[in-house]
């Protein structure tokens, strides 16, 4: 378990700001006390200090997991966001998709989202946006990446896909194995 | 709440659904012979309403007497699984008198059925009557004659060979010969009679039997035929044939009808009486119901069974005694598979696993272990009592199923969790010094033995005895990771899903002789006590604060709960040299001189802890032990454990700083002759300082407690030891950096003057036990030192 390097900070707050802009500064100054990020095997974890000194005894090889994983830096050193970050990517999200209940059972089996299914959009929303996506029911569902911007959502026909699937909480069973 | 679907009521009004062609049931009344004795046609409506209420008022005593009146009871297989859960009884008082005569006779089996379906439409007609009063009564007949027939049949059965489901439903019953009808009674002995004749049969023959394919109707019949043998055994057995023949039989009878290896069955007769065990036997053959657990950090139980059951499942709160628990009767949608289970809003979980954890009572803020944490429901239900709050180390030594663990902590929005791998035996050496320990031990499960019917045949005396040795092991080691000390905890809970004696009290009472611990009060107002004997076996009187739970008396899985205090953190030697007693109620009382190593030694090395205990180890102040205990714990992990000291009550710490004011004068002294080395253990220096520690420390020992700020050297020893250890960790309460230099030096090389500390070297030797002890006369004294 180590600290993150400059580079490897620098790419993963590149890749959640694209959800949450700069609210990304309330990740890590947090009134309830201080955070921060940890490498460990390739994946970055968010963990609270008080959890550190603890965290320090255990041997590399033993440990399993601490705190929230966020995601992994792949082979290539690029950053992937998993899906147990979206609790804290959904309150701080900037754009937002709400689906319709229909198109939720689709879009958890790790479909992308249709027009057809699309409840409603942020405003403002650009193309290739990463956008929260929620049900109508407000429950956070994933997220992924706007594949047309809000204007043209309106105009599109009902079969295109209007965000693309990035991340969904169906993978907590579909993909279990590999969260850790 | 959910939907009471009825579709047996009538449908009245000016709706579509009243229109609607009735049921098939409606169409065979016709066929049917007709309801022979339908007096009741010939009532006006209002009489047939108060006849109804009157024989509805007289039959509901029999219901409420049944003892499983629970509504955790959905999957019992008796009469009353033909009315569905949704309905709501009146619950009314009655004399029992009632119950015999009506147990005895199909009629009164019907008249009660109709009863109730009556009740139900009288009611519904008070309010809602759309003038089909006859509609009304005579569905309540349509019904009977197809009901009537299929009981008839079972009354039969009933009556013939239903000795032990009389003695449940009607326990004030006598026993067989006085109660009942004569004809029952004459059955039954008719019933015997035959049996006697097949037991008359020499065993050969009735092995003879046993391999061919065994007739199970035949075998039942004999396993109730000898229940109710056994029950009036006196009056009842054949001449010449003793109780155990009985008993033989009827384990193998048992074995055979519900597929069980005989050991098991050996051993689940000697937990339960005969009627017990084919109650238990019976509750093994159904599952529990699925219950699951409201995850507070993200939602309220009332918001979660408002969704749940607008997706289409029909749900009840768990119970009194739990405020976040569901239990689950039936669903349209796959309960572990909805969007809200995805979001992390419940988890499924038994109901007897949620009761450890409220045993435990985590508080927030504090260090919890959760050993054997696998698939993860205990580690999140204490996280959400937490409020995500402190830290939870959650372990397992199965890498697979720990990905469970990641999982399910994960969708649940635990963020206080470390989740390691590590071999449960090997706590507390990795970290410890935790506020409160969850054991949750690896068992043979014999109390889920409906989740796993596996384990009728594949258990052994052999895996009994080593899931045993196992759980001890582990026990000891969850023991050893608690701090005595923590301001706010001190507890262990240890709990298994095992009904097994071996597993459970054997397992808890021999952590009560090891170690300073003692059990206490579980906090569950419910639940059999565990046991203070069995068979052979005396356990410890306390062992009625423990818990155990059966499937067949409170419908959840089996298991054992019972709670721990520590309240030392030094571990008794119970073998080493002379006197340690070692016992189990090691009071801090001030032991006493050859007594003192029983308390004394932390360590493991038996040679340090011989010599230690020669040295007749002076009783520290009940105060002063667990903290230097504590101390000793934080320390021996590791040099790097800053966090340990994070832990350290406050108030060791403000105790520590007085007594290190006393003796900081004596630090300088002490430091002039040594010179201690931070790096490493060097063994010639140590070697060259431990004789004048030693020396030191023996004249420390000598000394009365009393006489602490007296001595210049001796007290400040101990203290020094301790204030460097809060200096290293940058607790200082303004030690000179000296003092810290010589500490840690002494620590390094393992100074046995604080008895608890451990960690350090075995090579250290003689190392007499601190100062602090109580007046005695030091002539005394020094002659135990040197002996």
């Amino acid at each position: 378990m180590r600290p993150l390097t400059e580079e490897e900070t620098r790419v993963m707050f590149e890749k959640i700001a694209k959800y949450i802009g700069e609210n990304l500064q309330l990740l890590v100054d947090r009134p309830d006390g201080t955070y921060c990020f940890r490498l460990h095997n390739d994946r970055v974890y968010y963990v609270s200090e008080k959890m550190l000194k603890l965290a320090a005894n255990i041997a590399g090889d033993k440990l399993v997991s601490l705190g929230t994983c966020f995601g992994k830096f792949t082979k290539t050193h690029k950053f992937r966001l998993h899906v147990t970050a979206l609790d804290y990517l959904a309150p701080y999200a900037k754009y937002k998709v709400w689906i319709k209940p229909g198109a939720e059972q689709s879009f958890l089996y790790g479909n992308h989202v249709l027009k057809s299914g699309l409840g409603r959009i942020t405003e403002n929303t650009a193309q290739y946006q990463g956008v929260v996506v929620y049900s109508m029911a407000d429950v956070p569902l994933g997220f992924g990446v706007a594949a047309k911007s809000t204007q043209d959502c309106r105009k599109v026909d009902p079969m295109a896909i209007v965000v693309f699937h990035q991340a969904d909480i169906g993978e907590y069973i579909r993909h279990e194995e590999t969260l850790t | 709440m959910g939907r009471k679907l009825d579709p047996t009521k009538e449908k009245r009004g000016p709706g579509r659904k009243a229109g609607k062609q009735k049921g098939a049931e409606t169409e065979l009344v016709r066929f049917l012979p007709a309801a022979a004795e339908e007096n009741s046609k010939r009532l006006s409506s209002r009489a047939r309403k108060r006849a109804a209420k009157r024989r509805l008022g007289s039959i509901e005593a029999s219901k409420t007497s049944k003892p499983l009146g629970t509504k955790l009871s959905p999957g019992e297989l008796r009469k009353e699984a033909v009315q569905t859960q949704g309905k709501k009884r009146p619950a009314p008082a009655h004399s029992s008198d009632e119950e015999e005569e009506e147990e005895d006779s199909e009629e009164d089996g019907e008249v009660e059925q109709r009863a109730l379906w009556d009740s139900e439409d009288s009611d519904a007609e008070m309010v809602d009557d759309y003038g089909a009063n006859l509609n009304s009564e005579d569905e309540g007949e349509k019904l009977l004659p197809i009901e009537r027939a299929a009981r008839k049949q079972k009354a039969q059965e009933a009556a013939a060979g239903d000795q032990w489901s009389d003695e449940e439903i009607d326990e004030e019953e006598e026993m067989s010969p006085e109660s009942g009808s004569t004809k029952d009674e004459a059955d039954r002995g008719l019933q015997i009679n035959v049996d006697e004749e097949e037991f008359i049969l020499p065993p050969a023959g009735e092995m003879e039997q046993d391999t061919q394919a065994p007739d199970l109707q035949r075998v039942h019949k004999r396993i109730q035929d000898i229940v109710g043998v056994l029950r009036d055994f006196g009056v009842q057995r054949e001449e010449g044939r003793s109780r155990s023949e009985y008993l033989n039989r009827l384990q193998k009878d048992l074995a055979t009808y519900y597929s069980y290896g005989d050991f098991l069955l050996g051993k689940l007769m000697e937990l339960f009486p005969v009627s017990e065990l084919i109650e238990f036997l019976e509750a093994n053959e159904v599952p529990r119901p699925i219950t699951l657990r409201t995850n507070t950090l993200k939602t309220r139980r009332r918001d979660l069974a408002q969704a749940l059951i607008n997706r289409g499942v029909n749900l009840d709160p768990l119970g009194k005694w739990s405020k976040t628990g569901l239990v689950v009767y039936d669903s349209s949608v796959p309960i572990g598979a909805t969007p809200e289970y995805l979001a992390g809003h419940y988890m499924l979980q038994g109901a007897s696993s949620m009761l450890p954890v409220m045993a435990l009572a985590p508080q927030e803020h504090e260090r919890i272990l959760d050993m054997c944490c696998a698939p993860g429901g205990k580690t999140s239900y204490i996280a959400q009592l937490m409020k995500n709050t402190g830290v939870i180390l959650a372990n397992d030594a199965n890498a697979e199923r720990l990905k469970s663990v990641v999982g399910n902590l994960h969708r649940l929005g635990v963020t206080n969790a470390i989740i390691s791998h590590y071999d449960g035996r090997q706590f507390p050496k990795v970290v410890g010094g935790f506020d409160r320990v969850l054991l949750d031990a690896p068992c043979s499960g014999t109390g889920v033995i409906s989740k796993d019917p596996a384990v009728k045949t594949n258990k052994d005396e052999k895996d009994v005895l080593r899931c045993a040795h196992l759980q001890k092991e582990l026990l000891l080691s969850a023991i050893d990771s608690v701090n005595a000390a923590s301001k706010t905890g001190g507890y262990l809970v240890y709990c298994t899903c095992s009904i097994m004696v071996e597993e459970n009290e054997w397992v808890v009472d021999y952590a009560l002789k090891k170690r300073n611990v003692r059990l206490v009060p579980t906090g569950l107002d419910f639940g059999q006590e565990g046991f203070t004997r069995f068979r052979e076996r005396r356990f410890h009187p306390t062992l009625r604060s423990t818990r155990r739970f059966y499937p067949h008396t409170h419908n959840m899985d089996g298991f054992f709960i019972a709670k721990f205090k520590k309240f030392s953190n030094s571990i008794p030697q119970a073998e080493i040299g002379n006197s340690a007693t070692g016992t189990s109620k090691n009071l801090d009382l001030p032991d006493l001189k050859g007594q003192d190593s029983s308390k004394s030694e932390n360590s493991s090395q038996p040679a340090k802890k011989a010599k230690a205990a020669t040295k007749a180890k002076p009783l520290l102040q009940k105060g002063q032990r667990p903290k230097k205990a504590s101390f000793q714990k934080l320390n021996g992990i590791s040099e790097g454990a800053d966090s340990e000291l994070s832990t350290v009550p406050s108030a060791t710490k403000a105790q520590m700083s007085s007594r290190l004011q006393d003796s900081s004068q004596f630090l300088g002294k002490a430091n002039v002759p040594k010179k201690p080395k931070r790096t490493g253990k060097l063994k010639g220096q140590a070697q060259k300082s431990q004789s004048s520690e030693k020396a030191a420390s023996l004249r420390q020992s000598t000394l009365p407690k009393g006489r602490d700020t007296g001595t210049p050297s001796l007290p400040s020893l101990s203290e020094t030891q301790a204030t460097p250890r809060l200096n290293e960790h940058g607790q200082t309460l303004g030690k000179a950096k000296g003092a810290g230099k010589k500490a840690k030096f002494q620590k390094e090389n393992g100074t046995p003057k604080d008895p608890q500390v451990h960690t350090v070297s075995p090579l250290k030797s003689s190392r007499p036990p601190p100062a602090k002890k109580r007046k005695t006369a030091s002539g005394s004294n020094r002659q135990r030192l040197f002996s």
